[in-house]
């Protein structure tokens, strides 16, 4: 008997593993065929094979270099112009996501309850319904097509996204703030010196979100920066190189180019995933 | 039904019990719903008599410097040695009348018609070409107006707080109290007031940024601005609800209509088939994962998180060339198969296409469904398997009993958001078959356009914002009610402190 159960959660145990292992081949597979590829000599858009006949590092080298192309496809000024503007927009928006995740957490005040409704109705509105308007008043400022405007883009909502940082701020006890009110320490002091310092995972998660932020958007940089290609960012510039006239060219480029966009990206994410989880997990179970 | 009547049912009629509660229980939330919101309409206006009474009593018992006040901002103030308060509230006037003088009234004052002075062509005494001289432009008057207005009402908040301030002090001065001075209010800023101080930059970015453009697309909703109307060559005017209507005209069965009909439908199916498929499937993979005895857990998730962690525009631009007909896809099947495969995933037949999306959008959701899962059952108190151990429950029973039910207990909010996130679902349309097929029956629209990519198409492509505006605020209505109806309800919302 307790062999035969023992046999059976073996039994079930080896199916798993064998499912885990076909579903986890199905979901890497891609970003296998992404990375072989770019590293593939021959051939210009598709080849019937799946393991390129010839390796070669051409791709990143023209990626880099811009031989081989034309000149209005510029990676590494692409690649410059996101990393600046994820910088800024990245400071920007963890000042003003922290400043009112603790306000709304911490501080009491009239308007409290109605700011925070208001808060989550304006972010349930399409988020590029407003893209016009933005664009104009962008225009009215004379900012389109630089990448101020794309700071401020990314930036300026990001206020709404409170809800995970204050969910997280909510769990820090309130008897500590109690305690150094007692002390005589400022509602100022106290966010700096208590709430900050005990709250690192949530404040790394959203430096690591705001500035991954920047480097996946594409909707709003393309209807900025239009057909300014010095300005553009490496979301909107690989989309470009698939653009009938240049795809012949640029695929394999293409292909080199997301690999270097998304390597960093996925190191910095599965770094910070424990703090994803936990920001996830700390707003998320009282649900 | 008793409690005992309820245990006695099987599986499938409680789930049916259940679900007719639910059913049941809808129109209860939305009556709920709604006079919450009346609520708040009473309350406002009620505020608003309050507010106009003070105004009157706080005119009456002012004294000379107060009085002023309700005409020049400050005085109250700077009489009262307030200084530096005082003349903040003056130039506050001052730059408001400056700026409806010498710019917001020349566009505020068009409102009402958006302009009259069309653009025309002049040919110069002596000139051959002729030149445009530009009229008004629809654009900029009801931006400036929006503009305007929001100052408008700003200026006014401030005006009421001049006269609130005034009397404050002028009743401490009666009672024999000096002003505070600046250092002390600096000082009060970064404590009883720290709330204003930590949210001005915020709300400021906000307002300029989402608020404003916001008010102003749901006024475009009610104009006729599209590419026959387009500044600053021609003018656009109001036209009611015009954009709605033209979109449920389906009695003459136009073709905005129609689009219109048979995209919701689509949107809506989409919906639940992606919400529920990632749902059910994330969970399984989630349970599987976290399952005992199951090693390199830490292996697995990454093989999924990495999904995530490629940006979407990568990976579905990826998708989009792996499932063209001489794709990685289908090459990798004619290996397979050992004959010539070459199907056509994303622009034959309807059917193949969205179910194309739909998988697809597997690959692309379920690892978010098992990050957060994964969480979520690490958190099941273990002491809850320990006695249900001890009581002889098998396996099955415990997954059945415990895991399933408190898993559907915690994540049912985030499934609603989830459905709320489908529906604005833009990336995964958009890249991967760019709401492809294309047919001539739609309106700016392929099969697999949802709403709000549709919205986009007719914004970029076709200029048609007045259209694109009226579906925005539908889409906006529907993700609205779903949402505060679950947020109202959610527990989280209810006992927000608990943890505190």
């Amino acid at each position: 008997m307790i062999k035969s159960y023992k046999f059976r959660r073996h039994l079930a145990n080896g199916l798993i593993y064998l499912l885990l292992a076909v579903l986890g081949i199905i979901w890497i597979s891609p970003f296998v065929y992404l990375v072989l590829h770019s590293f593939r000599a021959e051939g210009l858009i598709a080849v019937p094979y799946l393991i390129p006949h010839e390796w070669t590092f051409q791709n990143y080298i023209d990626l880099f270099t811009g031989s081989g192309g034309t000149a209005s496809i510029n990676f590494p000024r692409w690649f410059l112009n996101t990393f600046v503007v994820a910088c800024f927009s990245c400071v920007i928006s963890t000042i003003s996501v922290l400043a009112v995740s603790y306000t709304f957490s911490r501080l009491r005040f009239k308007a409290r309850k109605k700011f925070m409704n208001v808060g989550m109705i304006l972010g349930m509105f399409p988020g590029f319904m407003t893209m016009i308007a933005i664009y104009y008043l962008l225009k009215a400022m004379g900012l389109t097509q630089t990448l101020v405007a794309l700071v401020i883009c990314y930036s300026c909502g990001a206020g709404l996204g409170f809800q995970i940082s204050k969910g997280f701020f909510d769990t820090i006890p309130r008897a500590l703030d109690e305690a150094a009110t007692i002390d005589g320490a400022t509602k100022n002091q106290i966010f700096w010196k208590i709430i900050l310092p005990m709250s690192k995972p949530i404040v790394v998660y959203t430096v690591l979100t705001s500035f991954i932020g920047p480097w996946t958007d594409f909707i709003l940089a393309k209807i900025i920066m239009g057909d300014s290609l010095d300005n553009y960012t490496v979301a909107i510039g690989l989309q470009k190189m698939l653009a009938n006239d240049f795809i012949n060219t640029y695929y394999k480029q293409f292909l080199a180019g997301s690999v270097v966009v998304a390597l960093p990206i996925t190191i910095l994410f599965l770094k910070m995933q424990k703090y994803y989880v936990e920001g996830v997990t700390a707003g998320g179970v009282k649900g | 039904m008793t409690y005992v009547e309820y245990k006695q049912l099987n599986p499938f009629q409680r789930f049916a019990h259940n679900f007719k509660k639910f059913i049941v229980s809808i129109p209860n939330a939305l009556a709920r719903f709604f006079k919450t919101i009346g609520r708040g309409i009473v309350n406002f206006f009620k505020a608003i008599g309050k507010g106009f009474k003070n105004y009157g009593v706080t005119f009456t018992k002012g004294d000379w410097a107060t009085k002023l006040s309700y005409l020049i901002f400050g005085i109250g103030d700077i009489h009262k040695g307030k200084y530096y308060k005082g003349i903040l509230y003056f130039l506050s006037e001052v730059f408001y009348i400056l700026y409806m003088v010498f710019f917001g009234w020349t566009f505020l004052s068009k409102f009402d018609t958006l302009g009259t002075v069309k653009t025309r062509e002049v040919i110069d005494p002596g000139q051959i070409i002729a030149r445009k001289v530009y009229g008004d432009n629809s654009m900029l008057i009801l931006l400036y107006s929006v503009l305007s207005i929001v100052i408008t009402v700003i200026i006014f908040a401030i005006y009421i707080s001049n006269i609130k301030d005034a009397y404050r002090h002028q009743i401490m001065r009666a009672n024999g109290q000096k002003p505070t001075s600046l250092k002390t209010d600096a000082k009060e800023f970064l404590d009883g007031k720290y709330h204003v101080t930590l949210l001005s930059f915020p709300v400021l970015m906000i307002g300029i940024f989402n608020v404003l453009p916001l008010i102003f697309m749901i006024l475009i909703a009610f104009t006729s601005y599209d590419k026959t109307h387009l500044p600053p060559g021609t003018l656009f005017t109001w036209v009611g609800f015009d954009n709605f209507s033209s979109l449920f005209d389906v009695v003459n069965n136009s073709k905005k209509a129609t689009t219109f009909l048979e995209l919701t439908k689509w949107t809506l199916l989409w919906a639940v088939i992606a919400t529920f498929t990632n749902y059910i499937l994330g969970m399984v993979v989630a349970l599987m994962i976290n399952k005992k005895g199951i090693k390199f857990k830490g292996l697995w998730r990454t093989l999924f998180v990495i999904a995530i962690a490629v940006p979407q525009f990568v990976s579905l631009l990826l998708m989009n060339q792996m499932l063209q007909s001489n794709g990685a896809i289908n090459v990798l099947l004619s290996h397979l198969t050992g004959s010539n495969v070459e199907i056509q995933w994303l622009n034959s037949s309807v059917f193949m296409a969205r179910a194309t999306v739909v998988i697809v959008n597997l690959w692309v959701g379920i690892p978010y469904t098992i990050l957060s899962m994964s969480g979520i059952l690490m958190n099941i108190p273990e002491d809850l398997y320990e006695s249900a151990r001890i009581d002889g429950a098998s396996p099955f029973k415990t997954f059945t009993k415990i895991t399933l039910p408190y898993m559907i207990f915690v994540t049912t909010p985030q499934l609603i958001t989830q459905f709320v996130g489908n529906i604005n679902n833009f990336n995964v349309i958009y890249l991967l078959t760019g709401g492809g097929p294309s047919t001539e029956n739609f309106y700016q629209a392929g099969y697999t356009d949802i709403l709000v990519t549709w919205l986009f198409n007719l914004t970029i492509g076709s200029q048609d914002y007045g259209l694109a505006a009226a579906i925005g605020i539908l889409v906006f209505i529907v993700c609205a009610t779903l949402s505060l109806i679950i947020y109202n309800n959610s527990k989280s919302m209810k006992d927000e402190e608990a943890f505190s």
